[in-house]
Protein backbone atom coordinates (compact mmCIF):
# COMPACT_ATOMS: atom_id res chain seq x y z
CA UNK A 1 0.00 0.00 0.00
CA UNK A 2 2.30 2.70 -1.02
CA UNK A 3 0.00 5.31 -1.56
CA UNK A 4 0.37 7.05 1.58
CA UNK A 5 4.33 7.23 0.92
CA UNK A 6 3.91 8.49 -2.77
CA UNK A 7 1.84 11.19 -1.35
CA UNK A 8 4.31 12.53 0.51
CA UNK A 9 6.98 12.04 -1.49
CA UNK A 10 5.24 13.87 -4.60
CA UNK A 11 4.82 16.81 -2.19
CA UNK A 12 8.73 16.52 -0.96
CA UNK A 13 9.49 16.84 -4.59
CA UNK A 14 7.41 19.85 -5.62
CA UNK A 15 9.05 22.06 -2.78
CA UNK A 16 12.71 21.27 -3.84
CA UNK A 17 12.59 19.98 -7.04
CA UNK A 18 9.82 20.76 -9.73
CA UNK A 19 11.25 19.15 -12.80
CA UNK A 20 8.76 15.79 -12.64
CA UNK A 21 5.94 17.83 -12.72
CA UNK A 22 3.53 18.76 -15.92
CA UNK A 23 4.54 22.22 -15.84
CA UNK A 24 6.89 23.55 -18.82
CA UNK A 25 6.62 20.02 -20.27
CA UNK A 26 5.90 19.80 -23.91
CA UNK A 27 1.65 19.69 -25.19
CA UNK A 28 -0.03 16.39 -25.14
CA UNK A 29 -2.15 15.11 -27.89
CA UNK A 30 -5.34 14.87 -26.30
CA UNK A 31 -5.87 11.74 -28.51
CA UNK A 32 -2.48 10.25 -27.79
CA UNK A 33 -2.66 6.81 -29.07
CA UNK A 34 -6.39 6.67 -30.48
CA UNK A 35 -7.33 5.29 -33.41
CA UNK A 36 -8.02 8.05 -35.65
CA UNK A 37 -8.49 6.36 -38.54
CA UNK A 38 -11.88 7.83 -40.79
CA UNK A 39 -14.80 4.87 -40.87
CA UNK A 40 -14.85 3.68 -44.30
CA UNK A 41 -17.31 5.15 -47.09
CA UNK A 42 -16.99 8.50 -44.90
CA UNK A 43 -15.62 11.99 -46.29
CA UNK A 44 -13.12 12.63 -44.43
CA UNK A 45 -13.75 16.92 -44.90
CA UNK A 46 -17.28 16.29 -43.67
CA UNK A 47 -16.16 14.40 -40.93
CA UNK A 48 -13.61 16.86 -40.08
CA UNK A 49 -16.00 19.79 -40.59
CA UNK A 50 -19.07 18.29 -38.49
CA UNK A 51 -16.32 17.97 -35.35
CA UNK A 52 -15.27 21.39 -35.92
CA UNK A 53 -18.79 22.97 -36.05
CA UNK A 54 -19.71 20.97 -32.79
CA UNK A 55 -16.24 21.58 -30.97
CA UNK A 56 -16.56 25.29 -31.64
CA UNK A 57 -19.97 25.10 -30.16
CA UNK A 58 -18.94 24.06 -26.53
CA UNK A 59 -15.00 26.55 -27.21
CA UNK A 60 -17.17 29.86 -27.35
CA UNK A 61 -19.92 28.88 -24.66
CA UNK A 62 -17.04 27.87 -22.96
CA UNK A 63 -15.16 31.12 -23.26
CA UNK A 64 -18.18 32.62 -22.59
CA UNK A 65 -19.03 31.06 -18.92
CA UNK A 66 -15.12 31.99 -18.16
CA UNK A 67 -15.72 35.72 -18.28
CA UNK A 68 -17.97 34.69 -15.47
CA UNK A 69 -14.86 33.59 -13.37
CA UNK A 70 -14.91 36.00 -10.42
CA UNK A 71 -17.62 38.33 -11.15
CA UNK A 72 -20.68 35.33 -10.59
CA UNK A 73 -22.78 36.19 -8.37
CA UNK A 74 -21.86 34.06 -5.22
CA UNK A 75 -18.88 31.92 -4.62
CA UNK A 76 -20.78 28.62 -5.10
CA UNK A 77 -22.11 29.94 -8.90
CA UNK A 78 -18.49 30.98 -9.57
CA UNK A 79 -17.68 27.53 -9.52
CA UNK A 80 -20.36 26.08 -10.95
CA UNK A 81 -19.84 27.71 -14.26
CA UNK A 82 -16.07 27.38 -14.20
CA UNK A 83 -16.35 23.63 -14.30
CA UNK A 84 -18.83 23.93 -16.61
CA UNK A 85 -16.65 25.75 -18.62
CA UNK A 86 -14.00 23.48 -18.33
CA UNK A 87 -15.90 20.58 -19.35
CA UNK A 88 -17.13 22.31 -22.35
CA UNK A 89 -13.30 23.23 -23.26
CA UNK A 90 -12.54 19.32 -22.71
CA UNK A 91 -15.48 18.38 -24.99
CA UNK A 92 -14.05 21.11 -27.62
CA UNK A 93 -10.00 20.25 -27.52
CA UNK A 94 -10.98 16.65 -28.26
CA UNK A 95 -13.51 17.60 -31.09
CA UNK A 96 -10.80 19.84 -32.46
CA UNK A 97 -7.98 17.57 -32.51
CA UNK A 98 -10.32 14.72 -33.89
CA UNK A 99 -11.04 17.12 -36.64
CA UNK A 100 -7.68 17.79 -37.36
CA UNK A 101 -7.01 14.50 -37.47
CA UNK A 102 -9.07 13.57 -40.20
CA UNK A 103 -8.42 15.92 -42.00
CA UNK A 104 -5.35 17.93 -41.39
CA UNK A 105 -5.90 20.72 -44.03
CA UNK A 106 -8.62 22.14 -42.39
CA UNK A 107 -5.74 23.06 -39.94
CA UNK A 108 -4.14 26.79 -40.50
CA UNK A 109 -0.74 27.17 -41.46
CA UNK A 110 1.61 28.33 -38.57
CA UNK A 111 5.03 29.45 -39.13
CA UNK A 112 7.58 26.43 -39.43
CA UNK A 113 8.73 25.53 -35.75
CA UNK A 114 5.96 26.83 -34.17
CA UNK A 115 5.32 24.44 -31.08
CA UNK A 116 1.36 24.69 -31.43
CA UNK A 117 -0.72 21.63 -31.59
CA UNK A 118 -3.46 21.26 -33.97
CA UNK A 119 -6.51 21.81 -31.43
CA UNK A 120 -4.97 24.95 -30.65
CA UNK A 121 -4.45 26.26 -34.13
CA UNK A 122 -8.05 25.76 -34.94
CA UNK A 123 -9.03 27.50 -31.69
CA UNK A 124 -6.53 30.61 -31.97
CA UNK A 125 -5.63 30.97 -35.46
CA UNK A 126 -8.86 31.28 -37.20
CA UNK A 127 -10.76 34.10 -37.79
CA UNK A 128 -14.59 34.41 -36.96
CA UNK A 129 -15.76 33.33 -40.37
CA UNK A 130 -13.78 30.35 -40.23
CA UNK A 131 -16.21 29.49 -36.83
CA UNK A 132 -18.89 27.45 -37.74
CA UNK A 133 -20.51 27.69 -33.79
CA UNK A 134 -24.62 28.34 -33.24
CA UNK A 135 -25.08 32.17 -32.94
CA UNK A 136 -26.92 31.58 -29.50
CA UNK A 137 -23.50 30.39 -28.02
CA UNK A 138 -21.70 33.86 -29.26
CA UNK A 139 -23.80 36.26 -28.04
CA UNK A 140 -22.73 38.20 -24.89
CA UNK A 141 -23.57 36.75 -21.32
CA UNK A 142 -25.63 39.22 -20.12
CA UNK A 143 -26.96 38.76 -17.01
CA UNK A 144 -27.09 35.68 -14.77
CA UNK A 145 -30.55 35.09 -15.56
CA UNK A 146 -29.60 35.46 -19.46
CA UNK A 147 -26.60 33.02 -19.06
CA UNK A 148 -29.01 30.37 -16.73
CA UNK A 149 -31.22 30.70 -20.07
CA UNK A 150 -28.79 30.27 -22.50
CA UNK A 151 -27.12 27.07 -21.47
CA UNK A 152 -29.99 25.47 -20.38
CA UNK A 153 -31.41 25.76 -24.09
CA UNK A 154 -27.38 24.73 -24.78
CA UNK A 155 -27.34 21.79 -22.63
CA UNK A 156 -30.78 20.24 -23.36
CA UNK A 157 -30.23 20.84 -27.20
CA UNK A 158 -26.73 19.44 -27.21
CA UNK A 159 -27.74 16.22 -24.56
CA UNK A 160 -30.19 15.19 -26.67
CA UNK A 161 -27.97 15.29 -29.78
CA UNK A 162 -25.34 13.86 -27.58
CA UNK A 163 -27.52 11.13 -27.15
CA UNK A 164 -27.84 9.80 -30.61
CA UNK A 165 -23.99 10.58 -31.31
CA UNK A 166 -23.04 8.31 -28.91
CA UNK A 167 -24.28 5.40 -31.87
CA UNK A 168 -21.81 7.35 -34.18
CA UNK A 169 -19.59 5.28 -36.60
CA UNK A 170 -16.77 7.46 -35.80
CA UNK A 171 -15.17 5.63 -32.68
CA UNK A 172 -14.02 8.74 -31.66
CA UNK A 173 -17.19 10.88 -31.90
CA UNK A 174 -19.04 8.16 -30.31
CA UNK A 175 -16.83 7.95 -27.37
CA UNK A 176 -16.25 11.89 -26.59
CA UNK A 177 -20.34 11.63 -26.71
CA UNK A 178 -20.88 8.92 -24.50
CA UNK A 179 -18.33 10.79 -22.23
CA UNK A 180 -19.88 14.07 -22.80
CA UNK A 181 -23.67 13.16 -22.28
CA UNK A 182 -22.42 12.61 -18.57
CA UNK A 183 -21.73 15.71 -18.37
CA UNK A 184 -23.95 17.74 -20.27
CA UNK A 185 -26.68 16.07 -18.31
CA UNK A 186 -25.86 17.77 -15.22
CA UNK A 187 -25.31 20.99 -17.17
CA UNK A 188 -28.75 20.43 -17.99
CA UNK A 189 -30.10 19.82 -14.55
CA UNK A 190 -27.96 22.98 -13.21
CA UNK A 191 -29.14 25.51 -15.42
CA UNK A 192 -32.98 24.10 -15.11
CA UNK A 193 -32.55 24.21 -11.69
CA UNK A 194 -31.78 27.90 -11.60
CA UNK A 195 -33.99 28.58 -14.63
CA UNK A 196 -36.98 27.62 -12.08
CA UNK A 197 -35.20 29.20 -8.86
CA UNK A 198 -35.27 32.74 -10.73
CA UNK A 199 -38.55 32.20 -12.29
CA UNK A 200 -40.39 31.47 -8.96
CA UNK A 201 -38.33 34.13 -6.98
CA UNK A 202 -39.03 37.21 -6.83
CA UNK A 203 -40.59 39.87 -9.28
CA UNK A 204 -37.16 41.25 -10.40
CA UNK A 205 -35.86 37.78 -11.06
CA UNK A 206 -39.05 36.29 -12.63
CA UNK A 207 -38.63 39.57 -14.94
CA UNK A 208 -34.91 38.95 -15.48
CA UNK A 209 -35.47 35.11 -16.56
CA UNK A 210 -38.60 35.68 -18.85
CA UNK A 211 -36.88 39.09 -20.62
CA UNK A 212 -33.28 36.55 -21.06
CA UNK A 213 -35.19 33.28 -22.35
CA UNK A 214 -37.45 36.28 -24.90
CA UNK A 215 -34.64 37.47 -25.75
CA UNK A 216 -32.18 34.14 -26.91
CA UNK A 217 -35.50 32.73 -28.46
CA UNK A 218 -35.13 34.04 -32.31
CA UNK A 219 -31.76 32.46 -32.36
CA UNK A 220 -32.86 28.82 -31.07
CA UNK A 221 -34.57 27.55 -34.54
CA UNK A 222 -30.92 27.92 -36.21
CA UNK A 223 -29.95 24.91 -33.52
CA UNK A 224 -32.61 22.80 -35.37
CA UNK A 225 -31.68 24.15 -39.11
CA UNK A 226 -30.20 21.23 -40.62
CA UNK A 227 -26.80 22.30 -42.42
CA UNK A 228 -25.50 20.41 -45.38
CA UNK A 229 -22.33 19.28 -43.28
CA UNK A 230 -25.27 17.51 -40.60
CA UNK A 231 -27.07 16.10 -43.08
CA UNK A 232 -24.03 14.51 -45.27
CA UNK A 233 -22.47 13.41 -41.45
CA UNK A 234 -26.05 11.96 -40.51
CA UNK A 235 -26.36 9.97 -43.51
CA UNK A 236 -22.56 8.96 -43.38
CA UNK A 237 -23.74 7.14 -40.30
CA UNK A 238 -21.24 9.62 -38.07
CA UNK A 239 -23.20 12.67 -37.41
CA UNK A 240 -26.63 13.70 -36.22
CA UNK A 241 -29.18 15.55 -38.06
CA UNK A 242 -30.19 18.08 -35.44
CA UNK A 243 -33.58 18.57 -36.85
CA UNK A 244 -34.14 14.83 -35.47
CA UNK A 245 -33.98 15.71 -31.91
CA UNK A 246 -36.54 18.87 -32.28
CA UNK A 247 -39.53 17.34 -30.92
CA UNK A 248 -36.93 15.50 -28.14
CA UNK A 249 -35.51 18.79 -26.96
CA UNK A 250 -39.13 20.55 -27.17
CA UNK A 251 -40.42 18.06 -24.72
CA UNK A 252 -37.76 18.72 -22.27
CA UNK A 253 -38.36 22.16 -22.49
CA UNK A 254 -41.75 22.31 -22.06
CA UNK A 255 -41.68 20.40 -18.78
CA UNK A 256 -39.43 23.04 -17.51
CA UNK A 257 -41.27 25.50 -18.45
CA UNK A 258 -44.33 24.28 -16.84
CA UNK A 259 -42.40 23.85 -13.46
CA UNK A 260 -41.56 27.16 -13.65
CA UNK A 261 -45.07 28.93 -15.07
CA UNK A 262 -43.16 30.11 -18.01
CA UNK A 263 -44.95 30.64 -21.44
CA UNK A 264 -43.17 29.33 -24.55
CA UNK A 265 -41.60 32.40 -26.34
CA UNK A 266 -43.07 33.17 -29.63
CA UNK A 267 -40.55 35.92 -31.09
CA UNK A 268 -39.98 35.20 -34.22
CA UNK A 269 -36.47 33.59 -35.70
CA UNK A 270 -33.40 36.31 -36.05
CA UNK A 271 -32.82 36.86 -39.59
CA UNK A 272 -29.41 36.54 -41.13
CA UNK A 273 -26.78 33.44 -42.10
CA UNK A 274 -26.12 30.70 -40.33
CA UNK A 275 -23.42 30.88 -37.97
CA UNK A 276 -22.55 27.10 -39.09
CA UNK A 277 -21.90 28.76 -42.41
CA UNK A 278 -19.40 31.09 -40.54
CA UNK A 279 -21.61 34.06 -40.37
CA UNK A 280 -21.82 35.27 -37.07
CA UNK A 281 -22.94 38.08 -35.01
CA UNK A 282 -20.13 40.73 -34.29
CA UNK A 283 -20.14 39.91 -31.09
CA UNK A 284 -18.08 36.68 -32.47
CA UNK A 285 -15.15 38.75 -33.77
CA UNK A 286 -14.67 40.87 -30.54
CA UNK A 287 -15.33 37.44 -28.31
CA UNK A 288 -12.33 36.02 -30.70
CA UNK A 289 -10.20 39.11 -30.74
CA UNK A 290 -10.04 38.49 -26.68
CA UNK A 291 -9.58 34.91 -26.45
CA UNK A 292 -6.86 34.36 -29.41
CA UNK A 293 -4.80 38.09 -28.84
CA UNK A 294 -1.91 36.13 -26.67
CA UNK A 295 -1.33 33.15 -29.07
CA UNK A 296 -1.54 35.27 -32.08
CA UNK A 297 1.00 37.55 -30.44
CA UNK A 298 3.49 34.25 -30.03
CA UNK A 299 2.81 31.84 -32.81
CA UNK A 300 6.18 30.27 -31.35
CA UNK A 301 5.71 30.85 -27.84
CA UNK A 302 5.70 27.53 -25.15
CA UNK A 303 3.11 27.73 -22.27
CA UNK B 1 7.95 -11.29 -10.41
CA UNK B 2 7.83 -11.48 -13.76
CA UNK B 3 8.87 -7.83 -15.60
CA UNK B 4 5.35 -7.48 -16.52
CA UNK B 5 4.47 -7.88 -12.67
CA UNK B 6 7.03 -5.12 -12.13
CA UNK B 7 5.84 -2.56 -14.75
CA UNK B 8 2.44 -3.01 -13.51
CA UNK B 9 3.35 -2.86 -9.74
CA UNK B 10 5.15 0.62 -10.66
CA UNK B 11 2.22 1.98 -13.00
CA UNK B 12 -0.41 1.09 -10.21
CA UNK B 13 1.96 3.30 -7.10
CA UNK B 14 1.76 6.16 -8.98
CA UNK B 15 -1.15 8.89 -7.54
CA UNK B 16 -3.63 11.05 -8.59
CA UNK B 17 -2.33 14.85 -8.99
CA UNK B 18 -5.29 16.26 -7.53
CA UNK B 19 -6.38 13.29 -5.10
CA UNK B 20 -3.38 12.02 -3.77
CA UNK B 21 -4.72 9.80 -1.36
CA UNK B 22 -5.31 7.55 -4.52
CA UNK B 23 -3.73 6.04 -6.97
CA UNK B 24 -4.93 5.89 -10.58
CA UNK B 25 -5.49 2.30 -10.61
CA UNK B 26 -7.87 2.47 -7.46
CA UNK B 27 -9.65 5.91 -9.07
CA UNK B 28 -9.83 3.27 -11.97
CA UNK B 29 -7.78 5.80 -14.82
CA UNK B 30 -5.67 3.37 -15.41
CA UNK B 31 -6.54 1.20 -17.81
CA UNK B 32 -4.01 -1.32 -19.37
CA UNK B 33 -0.48 -2.00 -18.35
CA UNK B 34 1.08 -3.51 -20.90
CA UNK B 35 4.66 -4.82 -22.91
CA UNK B 36 5.23 -4.22 -26.14
CA UNK B 37 7.08 -6.41 -27.98
CA UNK B 38 10.01 -4.11 -28.37
CA UNK B 39 10.15 -4.11 -24.58
CA UNK B 40 8.72 -0.68 -23.91
CA UNK B 41 5.43 -0.74 -21.32
CA UNK B 42 2.71 0.31 -23.01
CA UNK B 43 0.16 2.56 -20.53
CA UNK B 44 -3.54 3.08 -21.36
CA UNK B 45 -5.18 5.84 -19.12
CA UNK B 46 -8.84 7.43 -19.37
CA UNK B 47 -9.81 10.93 -18.38
CA UNK B 48 -12.24 11.44 -15.53
CA UNK B 49 -14.26 14.32 -17.26
CA UNK B 50 -13.56 15.58 -20.92
CA UNK B 51 -11.86 18.32 -19.52
CA UNK B 52 -9.46 16.92 -17.02
CA UNK B 53 -6.48 19.17 -16.68
CA UNK B 54 -4.35 16.52 -14.92
CA UNK B 55 -3.67 14.25 -17.80
CA UNK B 56 -0.36 15.67 -18.70
CA UNK B 57 0.67 15.37 -14.84
CA UNK B 58 -0.88 11.26 -14.94
CA UNK B 59 1.12 10.78 -18.26
CA UNK B 60 4.59 12.45 -16.61
CA UNK B 61 4.10 10.91 -13.36
CA UNK B 62 3.52 7.61 -14.47
CA UNK B 63 6.61 8.40 -17.06
CA UNK B 64 8.59 9.12 -14.15
CA UNK B 65 8.23 6.19 -11.97
CA UNK B 66 8.46 3.48 -14.76
CA UNK B 67 11.73 4.75 -15.73
CA UNK B 68 12.73 4.86 -11.81
CA UNK B 69 11.70 1.09 -11.77
CA UNK B 70 14.04 0.60 -15.24
CA UNK B 71 11.81 0.82 -17.82
CA UNK B 72 13.39 3.08 -20.32
CA UNK B 73 10.83 3.14 -23.02
CA UNK B 74 7.19 4.06 -21.71
CA UNK B 75 4.23 4.72 -23.74
CA UNK B 76 1.30 6.43 -22.20
CA UNK B 77 -2.42 6.18 -24.39
CA UNK B 78 -5.54 7.76 -24.00
CA UNK B 79 -8.43 5.09 -24.02
CA UNK B 80 -11.78 7.21 -24.46
CA UNK B 81 -14.18 4.31 -24.06
CA UNK B 82 -15.85 3.31 -22.49
CA UNK B 83 -15.93 6.76 -20.76
CA UNK B 84 -15.08 6.30 -16.91
CA UNK B 85 -17.18 6.17 -14.34
CA UNK B 86 -16.88 6.39 -10.29
CA UNK B 87 -18.08 2.96 -10.06
CA UNK B 88 -14.48 2.00 -11.05
CA UNK B 89 -12.87 3.53 -7.98
CA UNK B 90 -11.94 0.42 -6.18
CA UNK B 91 -12.81 -0.38 -2.33
CA UNK B 92 -9.79 0.43 -0.94
CA UNK B 93 -9.78 4.03 -3.18
CA UNK B 94 -13.15 4.57 -1.29
CA UNK B 95 -11.49 3.41 2.05
CA UNK B 96 -8.63 6.20 1.41
CA UNK B 97 -11.24 8.71 0.45
CA UNK B 98 -13.20 8.53 3.33
CA UNK B 99 -10.03 8.25 5.43
CA UNK B 100 -9.07 11.84 4.24
CA UNK B 101 -12.15 13.41 4.95
CA UNK B 102 -13.77 12.98 1.50
CA UNK B 103 -17.16 11.26 1.16
CA UNK B 104 -16.82 8.37 -1.26
CA UNK B 105 -19.90 8.22 -4.41
CA UNK B 106 -22.79 6.07 -4.26
CA UNK B 107 -23.37 4.09 -7.31
CA UNK B 108 -23.37 6.13 -10.75
CA UNK B 109 -26.71 6.58 -12.49
CA UNK B 110 -27.99 3.75 -14.70
CA UNK B 111 -28.07 4.80 -18.13
CA UNK B 112 -30.95 3.47 -20.70
CA UNK B 113 -32.91 5.73 -22.81
CA UNK B 114 -33.05 9.44 -22.53
CA UNK B 115 -31.56 11.32 -19.14
CA UNK B 116 -34.48 12.15 -17.74
CA UNK B 117 -34.84 15.61 -16.70
CA UNK B 118 -33.81 16.55 -12.78
CA UNK B 119 -35.46 20.15 -11.47
CA UNK B 120 -35.02 18.84 -7.82
CA UNK B 121 -32.06 19.78 -5.48
CA UNK B 122 -29.77 16.13 -5.96
CA UNK B 123 -30.43 13.52 -3.50
CA UNK B 124 -27.48 11.23 -2.66
CA UNK B 125 -27.50 8.94 -0.05
CA UNK B 126 -24.17 11.02 1.82
CA UNK B 127 -22.90 10.50 5.17
CA UNK B 128 -20.28 12.60 6.83
CA UNK B 129 -17.03 11.35 6.62
CA UNK B 130 -15.79 12.31 9.90
CA UNK B 131 -18.67 11.60 12.34
CA UNK B 132 -20.82 9.29 10.12
CA UNK B 133 -23.82 11.45 10.35
CA UNK B 134 -26.56 11.15 8.08
CA UNK B 135 -27.65 14.70 8.71
CA UNK B 136 -26.19 16.49 6.29
CA UNK B 137 -26.76 19.23 3.40
CA UNK B 138 -25.99 20.32 0.18
CA UNK B 139 -23.93 23.36 0.20
CA UNK B 140 -22.54 23.57 -3.34
CA UNK B 141 -23.50 20.73 -6.34
CA UNK B 142 -19.65 22.06 -7.44
CA UNK B 143 -16.62 21.92 -5.87
CA UNK B 144 -12.81 22.44 -5.36
CA UNK B 145 -12.56 19.95 -8.77
CA UNK B 146 -15.09 18.84 -11.24
CA UNK B 147 -15.83 15.41 -9.54
CA UNK B 148 -16.59 16.41 -6.02
CA UNK B 149 -19.96 18.51 -4.96
CA UNK B 150 -19.49 19.94 -1.34
CA UNK B 151 -21.46 19.22 2.07
CA UNK B 152 -21.92 20.56 5.25
CA UNK B 153 -22.35 18.02 8.22
CA UNK B 154 -25.27 19.27 10.22
CA UNK B 155 -24.17 16.74 13.72
CA UNK B 156 -20.65 17.75 13.91
CA UNK B 157 -20.92 21.16 11.52
CA UNK B 158 -17.76 20.15 9.36
CA UNK B 159 -17.91 20.71 5.61
CA UNK B 160 -16.33 18.12 3.57
CA UNK B 161 -16.17 16.97 0.15
CA UNK B 162 -18.55 14.40 -1.94
CA UNK B 163 -17.10 12.38 -5.04
CA UNK B 164 -19.98 12.95 -7.27
CA UNK B 165 -21.52 10.10 -9.09
CA UNK B 166 -21.26 9.52 -12.61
Amino acid sequence: MPAHHDHESVYSGLLVNDAHWAFGTDFEDPLAGVDTTVPDGVDPAVLARYCLVLGDDALVLSHRLTEWCGRAPDLEEDIALANIALDLLGQARLLLARAAAADPSCVPALPEGSPVPAEDALAYFRADRDFGNVRLVEVPNGDFAETTARLLLFATWRLALFERLAGSRDAVLSAVAAKGRKELSYHRDFAGRWFLTLAQGTEESRRRVLDALGGLWPLWPELFRSHPVETAAAQAGVGVDPASVAAEVDAVLARVFAAADVPRPEAAPRVGGAGRDGAHTEALGRMLAEMQVVARAHPGGRW
Amino acid sequence: MTTLDRARAAAESVVDPELPMLTLADLGVLRAVELAADGAVRVAITPTYSGCPAMAAMRDDLVRELRGAGFAEVRVRIALDPAWTTDWITPRGRAALAAAGISPPGPAPRRGGPVVLDLLPPRRDVRCPRCESADVELTSEFGSTACKALYRCRACLEPFDHVKEI
